[in-house]
């Protein structure tokens, strides 16, 4: 693999060919094109929001405005946006991780047992379809209203799902390399830890990849509920006392802390399965 | 020196609508280093024969002994091999390679330096780092073969393993599968519906009946040339008198 690419490396300069250099040009000149309509959407669509809001078009009072919107942010840069912030950040990964333990351990057992999980299979599909943040108010009364329920709730929106998708996975991996396995005569802790697992840590980053987002939604919602601190207090807050600005800059920073939090799983898929030799 | 010893096996599937027999009286043995290889139509119950050698599956009826002793479930002594070559692509040729050790418990430096003999020997230790995904058909045929010799089973038992490869390479890998073999004395039982394969390879060929299936023919195949190779054997005159032989043996079947 290595050897090869060097030696294409050494080849390159002097043989590239005519047509191939227009290929290359061609390709480099789409990516450019894309990247430049991406960038042109989001500046034209705050240009015209920015220019309606100014000449009255659009009541900046409700709707908001670009600049209104940077210099709340500014503003709550230099007071508490940092604790909200981490509040909400750490809610999600606690309940992020906790939703990938339990999952991932419960998926296990239900592998594992094919009568526990015939016997749990109505429950799940049940469990799966409940929108869970109908539980809310039961969350509530029982770890009350506090960090405990926020997370709990994340917890709960993230965890079905994490258990039905890597049970599939487990269910999907291939039964050739099963019986590979079990004729050298491996046992099934073996088999889980040797073939089923190591098989799915592509299905382990989707369910992660999910997660993220899920536990997120978890958390506001839990944050709209009860709270004192966090996003999705300050949303609710805002929209309380008609500060429009302040949930708009809310919703902004959520989106890039929801996207940067999926690029990190990103991030730690690659490593992993780089080490992992994929 | 008799290595292995089938007796009298017999299979009945318990399915949903009703019982399915399988196999019917099997039994036959075979000698140290000797190569048995199996023909019959199609979904007569070879396969289910080597399961049941290979301790995946118990049989309802009969035993198995090898080297005197009963098999009860995975034996030690058997290797298995697949027409999947099942090579575990995030794990590099040489720890493929020790995958059955480490299984077994059997990570002691004297197994592993035996199973890096292997790959030494059979020309695949320059890859020992390398992954599946960057090793062609036949090279993965290989190491899967050295992963099972590796556990240093008295006997192999391959179920169409090389039926994924092209004509080709089948040829090739085929040739240096038998030389492995014979080289480290192996005593192979192998299932296949090719029969030309079957006669290449094979001391003696056993020719099953149609489900539930009966050894119908134990044919000993013997080209007197004790260099023989599987593409030598095709040279061979006696090879198309087998052949035809074992075809009308089969299509009596139908």
């Amino acid at each position: 693999m290595n050897k090869q690419s060097v030696r294409n490396t050494e080849k390159f300069p002097p043989e590239i060919s005519k047509e191939r250099e227009v290929y290359l040009q061609k390709k480099q000149r789409r990516k450019m094109w894309i990247r430049i309509s991406q960038w042109g959407i989001l500046l034209l669509f705050l240009a015209q929001w920015e220019i309606t809001a100014r000449l009255g078009w659009i009541d900046s009072f409700i709707l908001s405005q670009p600049s209104r919107i940077g210099n709340t942010f500014l503003n709550m840069a230099q007071n508490d946006l940092l604790m909200h912030l981490g509040v909400t950040v750490y809610e999600t990964l606690v309940g992020f991780l906790l939703g990938v333990v339990f999952g991932t351990l419960l998926a296990i057992i239900l592998w594992w047992s094919d009568f526990i999980s015939k016997v749990s299979e109505p429950y799940l599909v049940v469990l799966n379809s409940l929108p869970k943040i109908a539980l809310g108010p039961v969350i509530i009364v029982i770890a009350g209203a506090g960090t405990q329920a926020i997370i709990f709730m994340a917890l709960a929106i993230s965890l079905v799902v994490t258990v039905l998708e890597m049970l599939n996975g487990f269910r999907r991996t291939d039964p050739e390399y099963i019986r590979m396995a079990m004729s050298f005569g491996a046992n099934k802790r073996q088999i889980f830890t040797k073939v089923v697992f190591p098989y799915n840590i592509a299905t382990l980053f989707n369910s992660l990849k999910i997660n993220i987002g899920l536990s997120l939604v978890g958390v506001i919602a839990g944050e709209f509920l009860v709270s004192k601190a966090g996003l999705g207090y300050l949303i609710v807050y805002g929209g309380q006392v008609f500060q429009l600005d302040l949930v708009m800059t809310s919703v902004i920073i959520l989106a890039v802390v929801a996207a940067l939090m999926y690029e990190a799983v990103v991030l730690l898929q690659k490593l992993v399965m780089k080490w992992y030799g994929h | 020196m008799e290595v292995l010893n089938v007796k009298n096996i017999q299979e009945i599937y318990q399915a949903e609508n009703g019982e399915i027999s399988a196999l019917k009286n099997i039994s036959f043995t075979a000698q140290k280093g000797e190569l048995i290889s199996i023909v019959g139509p199609s979904g007569c119950g070879k396969s289910t024969l080597l399961s049941i050698l290979a301790g995946l599956l118990k049989p309802t009826g009969g035993e198995v002994y090898v080297k005197g002793e009963k098999v009860n479930g995975v034996s030690p002594h058997i290797g298995y091999m697949m027409q999947k070559d099942s090579l575990l692509d995030w794990r590099n040729i040489y720890k493929n390679v020790m995958f059955g050790l480490e299984v077994r418990g059997m990570m002691q430096p004297e197994y592993r330096e035996r199973a890096e003999k292997l790959l030494k020997t059979y020309g695949l230790y320059e890859f020992k780092d390398k992954y599946p995904s960057q090793l062609s058909g036949g090279m993965r045929q290989r190491v899967a073969l050295i992963r099972t010799l590796a556990i240093n089973p008295d006997i192999l038992l391959l179920d169409e393993a090389f039926s994924a490869l092209d004509y080709q390479t089948r040829l090739t890998v085929t040739d240096d599968v038998y030389r492995i073999l014979k080289q480290e004395q192996v005593t192979t039982i192998m299932v296949t519906h090719d029969i030309p394969e079957s006669i290449s390879m094979g001391d003696k060929v056993l020719i099953f009946s149609q489900r539930p299936a009966e050894i119908k023919e134990v044919l000993e195949i013997d080209f007197e040339d004790p260099d023989r190779t599987p593409i030598s054997c095709r040279n061979n005159p006696k090879f198309s008198r087998y052949f035809d032989h074992i075809w009308r043996e089969l299509s009596a079947n139908e």
